[in-house]
């Protein structure tokens, strides 16, 4: 059986998670939001770091493909 | 003062929140439509075709188990605990893990069983077969019920969503995504759901140890200094002796709980079942006991820091309980109190996410068990597998129907202690299941009439110690808080199983080598019980043995740094 790739589906939701972050971080971020979570800009750093954990997903998806190798998988 | 306590728990979740929470949603229900095109025989469906790589494999095994109840109560006990929590990570899960992989894998995938029932009637035959297959069926629908319940508490909590209407919409999603990809699509999200889970719990964690002034403000505003350390966990397992309390720790929870819930909770073996090699089936549990190892740092600390930083967890700790909230509410005070909108979308779905993924491996356990082990060999045998495909679909609707009914139960009846009480009825039956397993693994001799004699035998003594030790039966003969009562039930309950298995099994008539072969150490050939070690498992980094040896040593080093 032949089932799509994972490593997409991961590299997508957390590529659109992390713009959306960093988008709210940078744009939309209160005195209030910085004095809840100790002065760290939480939404810029969790997104840029989900960013990076997408780039990798997508980045493993493409240099190692699912079915690379016919006969398997 | 407030009135209503419930209210202290009101997340004040805006249109971005939302907006993060109905993309997951999107991307589940995607998943689950995605996967339904390579679903075409009952293998497809009930075991992945046997087909995928062991990363997902390996998350989705440790995720399975990281549904609401395990997320909620092990950051309430690091509340109320302290570090003592670490060992339902450490000892309590990676020795049997690392077991399950190196040790027990090989007979699961090398005599090609689809589930751990049916290991259990090739070994012992029909009796022993019909206790597990029913047993085990009947505990997924419960406890999916009970997550599906806990799930619509928090929604209610967090949210405001009438109780009813979060058990029928979760129960839905669950519903449509395993319907339609089956393992396949529980898996998956499974995996997804791994990662927003740690998505969500990292922020939490960092902020908490800022606002707390790092390790050292833990170190220094913890009131009760014995909480910083893991051993001998005193509190935990309420047995004041120290030695004894470790001694209980170790063959208790270390060797016995833990191992059998490990090496034969089909919900969990499934996942490793579902992998494409021998190799990859092996590194399933070893590579989900690496996170396993880690994550105790997002859940356990975070409990820690709340019982500081939360006034109201403060209290409850000094023994003031006026404000109304209880240890599991840990999570949503931190989330309350740290989170500003956006990340706290995250969170709440993270959240949600670990009850649906704790639902969906129920579901996905039972229908296979259903199918092949109740209806396929006492009901309706030798049809074609496409009737068996369907069966299984309708058995996946069957028991999100029967979830949201046993959810409503759970309800009606006044929520958790009635379901602790019925968790802790199943739990009964791991500890027996696994000295059988063992025994039944390693020793040819071992008679179809011993697995099920030496089975209602230790279920029995586990029942007993839990009917005498439970403080609101009101028999008291044993008086033990804490986890005490458990670990002695268990480790009893495992003795009594192997002693009555050997007594049994030298009076009776055991199975001929003929029929053992795959089943039993001493009959299966080397090469059957080896892995591959070309192609896509080959490389020093994909040995189960080095990988199951590095989770050993890296948990040790833990336990030196944090013990």
């Amino acid at each position: 059986m032949r089932l799509f790739d994972l490593r997409v589906i991961i590299a997508f939701l957390f590529g659109l998670y992390g713009v959306v972050l960093v988008v709210v971080g940078l744009g939309f971020t209160s005195e209030d939001d910085l004095r809840k979570a100790e002065g760290v800009n939480i939404n810029l750093w969790a997104g840029i770091a989900m960013v990076v954990l997408a780039a990798v997903f997508a980045a493993w998806a493409t240099l190692r493909p699912q079915f690379a190798k016919t006969g398997k998988g | 003062m407030r009135v209503l306590a419930e209210a202290d728990l009101r997340l004040d979740a805006g249109p971005i929140d939302y907006a993060l929470l109905v993309i997951y949603f999107v991307v589940v229900l995607g998943i689950g439509v995605m996967a339904r095109r390579s679903v075409s025989s009952s293998l497809d469906f009930l075991l992945s075709g046997r087909s995928l790589p062991a990363w997902v494999t390996g998350l989705a095994f440790i995720s399975a188990n990281l549904g609401a109840l395990e997320l909620m109560g092990m950051t309430a006990n690091g509340a109320q605990y302290g570090m003592a929590t670490v060992h339902y990570y450490w000892i309590g899960a990676i020795p049997a893990m690392v077991f399950l992989g190196l040790v027990m894998m090989p007979f699961y995938y090398g005599s090609k069983v689809r589930s751990v029932p049916e290991f259990m009637r090739r070994r012992f035959g029909k009796p022993a077969h019909l206790v597990n297959a029913i047993s085990f069926a009947v505990a997924q629908i419960l406890i999916a019920g009970i997550n599906l319940f806990a799930l619509a508490v928090i929604i209610d909590a967090l949210l405001g969503w009438p109780l009813p209407v979060s058990i029928v919409v979760a129960a839905l999603v669950v519903l449509a995504y395993t319907t339609l990809g089956g393992l396949s699509a529980a898996i998956y999200n499974e995996v997804l759901q791994f990662f927003v889970i740690v998505a969500a719990l990292a922020p939490i964690t960092i902020l908490g140890l800022i606002k707390v002034g790092g390790w050292q403000g833990i170190v220094d505003k913890v009131t009760d200094k014995e909480q910083l350390s893991a051993w001998p966990a005193t509190e935990l397992t309420g047995i004041d002796n120290p030695v004894w309390s470790v001694i209980g720790l170790v063959f208790g929870l270390g060797f016995v709980l833990s191992f059998g819930y490990w090496t034969t909770n089909f919900a969990e073996v499934q996942r490793a079942m579902s992998a494409k090699s021998m190799s990859a089936a092996k590194r399933t549990p070893i590579i989900g006991a690496y996170p396993k190892a880690l994550i105790p740092a997002v859940i356990v600390i975070p409990g820690i820091i709340a019982a500081v930083i939360v006034p109201e967890m403060a209290q409850l700790k000094a023994g003031d309980t006026s404000s109304g909230v209880v240890y599991n509410n840990v999570l949503p005070l931190l989330m309350r109190d740290l989170l500003p909108n956006g990340i706290l979308g995250i969170a709440i779905t993270g959240l949600l996410a670990s009850f649906m993924a704790g639902v969906a491996a129920n579901v996905s356990s039972f229908n296979t068990v259903f199918t092949y082990d109740l209806w396929q060999d006492y009901i309706k045998k030798d049809r074609p597998d496409e009737y068996y495909l369907r069966v299984g679909r309708l058995a996946t609707v069957g028991a999100c129907v029967l979830a949201i009914g046993t959810a409503f139960i759970a309800a009606a009846l006044g929520g958790s202690n009635i379901m602790d009480y019925i968790q802790a009825l199943f739990s009964f039956f791991n500890a027996p299941l696994f000295a059988t397993f063992i025994v039944g693994m390693f020793w040819k001799r071992m008679t179809p009439t011993a697995g099920w004699v030496g089975l209602l035998a230790g279920t029995f003594t586990a029942m007993f110690i839990y009917a005498i030790s439970e403080p609101s039966f009101g028999i008291k003969w044993l008086e033990l808080p804490g986890q005490g009562a458990s670990f002695l039930g268990a480790g009893l309950a495992f003795a009594v199983d192997v002693v009555v298995s050997v007594a049994v099994s030298l009076v009776t008539r055991p199975k001929p080598d003929s029929e053992l072969v795959g089943l039993v150490y001493s009959l299966t050939p080397k090469e059957d019980r080896s892995h591959a070690t070309t192609g896509e498992d080959a490389g020093w980094y994909r040995s189960p043995a080095l990988l199951g040896g590095g989770v050993l040593a890296l948990t040790t080093v833990l336990y030196i740094i944090f013990g």
